[in-house]
């Protein structure tokens, strides 16, 4: 049986998540994705994962939330109350969402994930730590370079060379 | 522990729903990344939830690489969108008609 404490975490996580994408102005959407980001780093802390909750809330409602919502004052006024869809297709992906909630849900209650509880005690956050130095460590390498590659791909994508010019004339 | 793995199991589920109709319906560039970042959260959660079950600190460990990952895709598909936007005025992506640079 559930607790009180993740029923208000499920509907607050789930509302958000339909908020994010159904809410007519792209910041409040954006506001509501920072909720529902925030909901799903209370599920990991009520799975006794501390550290992996910490790190959500650093990397998604700190950062990406942030990032999101720049990007969406960058863009024209009118774009971000426009709302161009077509009512066939969103019905559609309704029926597409009932049935892939529906056929998975059902296929998952069936199986014999039902019955699976546990007593033992939560892992050790600093467990992660030392599998991340041992086991991981070149995934960890390959990651940093991947984050820093990115990073710099992003500068280089959205760099104005009209404005640069501008600046190296003066 | 009151929770079983399958009520995080359903909540995921949901999740996973709500990011595929964002993905099928919207066309709006940002929106379609918002439903990304809630199909990743979706499976992260999955990770950490296996992980507190078995118990094992692999899963967690996978999902802090996944957090680190969609940063850094969130970062480039940012980037992508403002490029596509400079071009065509319009976050619209059926607007996107060509993207030669």
């Amino acid at each position: 049986m559930v607790d009180a404490t993740f029923l208000a975490l499920s509907v607050l996580t789930i509302g958000s998540a339909i908020a994010a994408l159904e809410l007519r102005s792209l910041i409040y959407g954006s506001i509501a994705l920072m909720g529902a980001l925030a909901g799903v780093a209370g599920f990991f802390l009520l799975l006794d994962s501390p550290f992996v909750a910490m790190f959500q809330i650093a990397v998604y409602v700190g950062s990406i939330a942030v990032l999101i919502l720049f990007t969406v004052m960058l863009v024209r006024r009118e774009l971000i109350f426009i709302k161009v869809e077509d009512p066939k297709r969103r019905y559609a992906g309704i029926g597409l969402m009932l049935v892939l909630m529906v056929g998975l849900g059902s296929l998952i209650i069936d199986s014999g994930l039902k019955s699976v509880t546990t007593d033992e005690p939560p892992v050790d956050f600093r467990l992660i730590g030392e599998d991340f130095l041992t086991y991981y460590w070149p995934a960890l390498v390959l990651m940093a370079l991947i984050l820093a590659g990115s990073v710099t791909g992003a500068l280089v994508l959205a760099r104005r060379e009209d404005v640069a010019d501008e600046q190296r004339t003066d | 522990m009151s929770n079983e793995l399958i009520d995080f199991f359903i909540v995921s589920i949901a999740l996973l729903g709500i990011g595929i109709y964002g993905l099928s319906v919207k066309r709006n560039a940002i929106r379609m990344l918002f439903a990304v970042e809630i199909i990743i959260n979706a499976a992260n959660l999955n990770l950490v939830a296996f992980a507190r079950f078995l118990p094992h600190s692999g899963g967690q460990t996978l999902a802090l690489f996944s957090i680190a990952i969609a940063a850094a895709e969130v970062a480039v598909g940012l980037a992508l969108i403002i490029v596509a936007y400079r071009m065509y005025k319009n976050v619209d992506i059926a607007e996107f008609r060509s993207l030669k640079g």
